[in-house]
C-alpha cells in the first residue's frame, strides 16, 4: 500500500469533486480516496500490485480532469 | 498552460459560433446553413461534456453533466438547434468564467505559499554559497541581508535587524531581533542584517508547518456542507425522474428539458465551500489560523469566551512598571541593579536588565562578591559600597532603613506590583515596581467582544484572589475564577459549557492544552513556534495581537453570514426559475443562462469576505 496526493487541475464545481472521489472509490486497487475540492488535491492509498499512478491518473483524466503532480506520502 | 490557452481559445471559437447563429437565427431562420453552424457549436461545446458524462456513467454516477447531456441531446430529438446550441455555450463559459472567479476566493492562500523562501545563503567554513531552503540542514548558519526572506526557522547569533512577520503573525510592524532571539522561515528583514543559527529547516519550520494546516483547513467540511453534498448525492436523479414525470404529465418534452437544466444544484454544493475558502484566506491574512468550515461555525455562535489571564490577558513577561529612586537620578539606580542582577537569571532580573537596556544602560563593571540569598534576593559590593537588592523582607531583616520607601511599597502593592527594593548596609536608595502588564488591547477586546453579543467573559487565574480580582475589575470581565490548577480550568471550561452552551478557550497554548481541546473553540494566541498549541487548538492566533480574537469571530460571522445568503440565494433562484417553467417563459436556454449567472453570483458574493479590512488600532478608552 503506498499513499500518495494528486495535486489536479483548479476543480470548478463540487460534484466534480464527487465524481472523481466516487470513481476512484469503485476502482480496483485504490483504497480510501479523498478529493478535496478546494485545494483540488486527491489523496488516497493503492495497492501496487493491482494498480498504478498511471492507472489511477488515467480513471480521473477520463472524468475530464488533468493531473499536475503526484506527491508521496507516509 | 497550453491547456488552458485551448480552453480559452475554444470558448473564443464557440462564441463566435453562438454570436452567427443567432444573428442567421434571426435573419434567415431555420435554414440547413443555420442548422450546420448551430450543430457544429454544440459539438463543440458539448462534446466535452458528453465525454465525461459518458466516463462519469461507467461509474454510475449522475452528475449535472449528465443532467446537461439528457436536455442537449433530447433539444436536438425534437429540433431545436438554436437551444441546444445556447445551452452548451452557456455551459461552457460559465465553467471557465466560475474557475476564474474561484481563483480568486482561493487567492490568499496562493499568495500565502508564494511567501515560501526559493534561495538561503548560508555561511560554511567560513565561505558564503547559496542553497535551496530543502538543502538546509539544522545547525547550519544563515547570512540574512536587508530584503531578504528568511529560509529557516533561527536563533540570531549576531546582528540585528528590523523583521516583517506579516506572514507568519498577519502584524504588519516589523519587529526588532538580536542577539538570542527567534526568527522565523518566510518572515524578511527590512533593515538591518542577521547571522543566524537554524534551528527547524524544511518541512518543520513554522512556515511550512502553517501553510500544511491551511491547505489541511480549507477542506475540512462544515457541517452545513456535508448535509449539502448528502442532498445533493440524491437529489440529481430525483430531478431526472421528476422530469420523467413531467413529461408524462404535461407531454412537453421541451419544459421536462427544461427542468432538467434549472434543476442542477451547482449553486447550491458551490455555496458553503467557496464562503469557507475566502474566510480562511482572508484569516490566514491576518495572521489567523482557522482550522476549517466546522470550525468557522462554531466559532460564529460562541456564547461565552473563557480568557487565561497570564500570557493571554497579560504579555506573560513581566515588566518594568516604575522606578522610585531616593536620592540619586533613576538612571543611576538603574545601572546599581543592573549591574547587581546581570547573571541573574530570574525573571525579575531579567525585567530590570531589559528597562535598563530600554534606557541605554549597559553594565560595564562586574559586581564584586555577589551571593544569592535564596528566595530573597542577592548581596555584591561595587565601587566599595555593598548593596541589598530583594523582597521588603531582605531589607529589614539586615536592618535597612526603610523610611523613606515606606508610602511607595504600599502603593505599589496596592496596585498588585512586585516591589524589587534596592538599599545599602544601612538605608533604602530605590524601588522597582514589576508587574506583568495587560496586553495593550486587552480592554477594548472584552469591551468588543460584549459588543458582538458574547454573553459571558471570564477569566480563569492560578493566582490569588486580590490579584485576580484587580484584573477582572480592570478589563471589567463578568466574571473571574482563582487559584486554578489546570485540571481547574479544564472543569471551568465544562461548567461554562453547561451554563452557555457554546464555549471559547482562549490561552497561550503553554500548560492549556486539555482546556484548548475541551472547549468547543480552542484559541491559542502567539502560537507560531509553539507546535502543540498550533496542533491542539482550532483557532491559532499566530500573532501576539488579542485584537485578532476579534478580527476572527468577525470574519467567522461575516462567513456564515455570506454562506446562508448562498444558501438562500441558490435556492430562491431555483424555486423560481421552477415558477417560470411551469407557467411558461422560462426556455432551456433561459433556464441556463439564469442558473450559470447564479453559480457566478454565489462565488462573487463571496470574494466579499476576502475584502475583510486590516483591522487599524486598537485604542484604549
Amino acid at each position: 500500500m503506498k499513499n500518495i496526493v494528486i495535486q489536479l487541475e483548479t476543480l470548478s464545481c463540487p460534484t466534480c469533486a464527487a465524481k472523481i472521489e466516487g470513481a476512484l472509490k469503485k476502482t480496483a486497487g485504490v483504497k480510501g480516496p479523498e478529493v478535496l475540492f478546494n485545494s483540488s488535491r486527491v489523496k488516497l492509498a493503492y495497492d501496487e500490485q493491482v494498480i498504478d499512478v498511471e492507472g489511477i491518473k488515467k480513471v480521473i483524466s477520463k472524468l475530464g480532469y488533468g493531473s499536475l503532480s503526484v506527491k508521496e506520502t507516509s | 498552460m497550453m491547456k488552458k490557452l485551448s480552453k480559452k481559445t475554444l470558448v473564443i471559437i464557440v462564441s463566435f459560433l453562438v454570436g452567427i447563429s443567432y444573428i442567421l437565427h434571426k435573419t434567415i431562420a431555420y435554414h440547413p446553413i443555420t442548422i450546420a453552424v448551430m450543430l457544429v457549436s454544440t459539438a463543440i461545446a458539448g462534446g466535452p461534456i458528453l465525454r465525461r458524462a459518458l466516463a462519469a456513467l461507467r461509474y454510475r454516477i449522475v452528475g449535472i453533466d449528465a443532467l446537461v447531456s439528457i436536455a442537449v441531446i433530447g433539444a436536438l430529438i425534437i429540433g431545436e438547434y438554436w437551444e441546444a446550441a445556447a445551452v452548451t455555450f452557456l455551459f461552457m463559459i460559465g465553467d471557465y468564467l466560475e474557475s476564474r472567479t474561484l481563483e480568486k476566493t482561493r487567492s490568499s492562500l496562493k499568495s500565502l505559499m508564494a511567501l515560501a523562501p526559493d534561495t538561503a545563503r548560508v555561511r560554511i567554513d567560513g565561505v558564503e554559497q547559496t542553497l535551496a531552503p530543502d538543502e538546509l540542514e539544522k545547525g547550519m548558519v544563515l547570512v540574512i541581508k536587508p530584503g531578504e526572506r528568511i529560509a529557516a526557522d533561527g536563533v540570531v547569533l549576531e546582528g540585528t535587524a528590523y523583521v516583517d512577520q506579516a506572514s507568519i503573525t498577519g502584524e504588519p510592524v516589523p519587529v526588532f531581533k538580536e542577539v538570542g532571539e527567534r526568527i522565523f522561515s518566510g518572515t524578511i528583514i527590512t533593515s538591518g542584517y542577521l547571522i543566524v543559527e537554524a534551528t527547524q529547516v524544511g518541512e518543520s519550520t513554522t512556515f511550512a508547518k502553517i501553510l500544511h494546516l491551511v491547505e489541511e483547513a480549507q477542506d475540512a467540511k462544515a457541517p452545513t456542507q456535508k448535509f449539502i453534498e448528502r442532498f445533493s448525492r440524491y437529489y440529481t436523479p430525483a430531478i431526472i425522474v421528476l422530469s420523467l414525470i413531467t413529461y408524462l404529465i404535461s407531454r412537453d418534452v421541451h419544459m421536462a428539458l427544461t427542468f432538467l437544466v434549472i434543476a442542477c444544484p451547482g449553486a447550491l454544493v458551490i455555496s458553503v465551500p467557496v464562503s469557507i475558502v475566502a474566510a480562511i484566506g482572508a484569516s490566514a491574512k491576518n495572521g489567523i489560523l482557522v482550522k476549517g468550515g466546522e470550525v468557522l461555525e462554531k466559532l460564529s455562535r460562541i456564547q461565552a469566551a473563557a480568557f487565561d489571564k497570564t500570557g493571554t490577558l497579560t504579555e506573560g513577561r513581566p515588566s518594568v512598571v516604575s522606578v522610585h529612586a531616593y536620592g540619586m537620578s533613576e538612571e543611576d539606580l538603574l545601572r546599581i541593579a543592573v549591574i547587581g542582577e546581570a547573571y541573574s537569571e530570574h525573571p525579575l532580573a531579567t525585567a530590570i536588565i531589559k528597562e535598563g537596556a530600554n534606557r541605554g544602560i549597559v553594565p560595564n563593571v562586574n559586581p564584586e562578591n555577589p551571593e544569592h540569598i535564596q528566595g530573597k534576593g542577592i548581596r555584591f559590593t561595587l565601587e566599595g559600597e555593598s548593596y541589598l537588592i530583594g523582597n521588603r523582607a531582605l531589607l529589614e531583616e539586615n536592618g535597612v532603613d526603610m523610611a523613606l520607601a515606606l508610602q511607595d511599597v504600599d502603593h505599589e502593592e496596592h496596585e498588585r506590583n512586585t516591589a524589587v527594593m534596592i538599599g545599602t548596609s544601612d538605608r533604602v536608595i530605590g524601588l522597582i515596581a514589576i508587574a506583568d502588564q495587560l496586553r495593550e488591547e486587552a480592554f477594548s477586546v472584552i469591551r468588543e467582544l460584549k459588543g458582538l453579543g458574547i454573553k459571558k467573559r471570564v477569566m480563569f487565574t492560578g493566582d490569588s484572589k486580590g490579584t485576580a480580582e484587580t484584573v477582572a475589575n480592570t478589563l471589567q470581565l463578568d466574571e473571574f475564577r482563582y487559584e486554578l490548577l489546570p485540571e481547574h480550568k479544564l472543569e471551568a471550561v465544562k461548567e461554562l459549557q453547561k451554563n452557555y452552551g457554546s464555549v471559547a478557550f482562549i490561552g497561550d497554548g503553554i500548560n492549556d492544552a486539555p482546556s484548548l481541546a475541551t472547549a468547543d473553540v480552542g484559541i491559542a494566541i502567539g502560537a507560531a513556534g509553539n507546535d502543540v498549541a498550533m496542533e491542539t487548538a482550532d483557532v491559532v492566533l499566530l500573532g501576539q495581537k488579542l485584537g485578532a480574537l476579534v478580527d476572527a469571530i468577525s470574519i467567522s460571522r461575516m462567513a456564515t453570514r455570506n454562506m446562508k445568503q448562498n444558501i438562500f440565494f441558490a435556492i430562491g433562484v431555483a424555486i423560481i426559475l421552477l415558477v417560470g417553467v411551469l407557467l411558461g417563459g422560462v426556455t432551456l436556454s433561459i433556464g441556463m443562462l439564469v442558473h450559470e449567472l447564479s453559480v457566478l453570483l454565489v462565488i462573487i458574493n463571496a470574494t466579499r469576505i476576502l475584502r475583510f479590512a486590516k483591522r487599524k488600532k486598537y485604542t484604549i478608552v
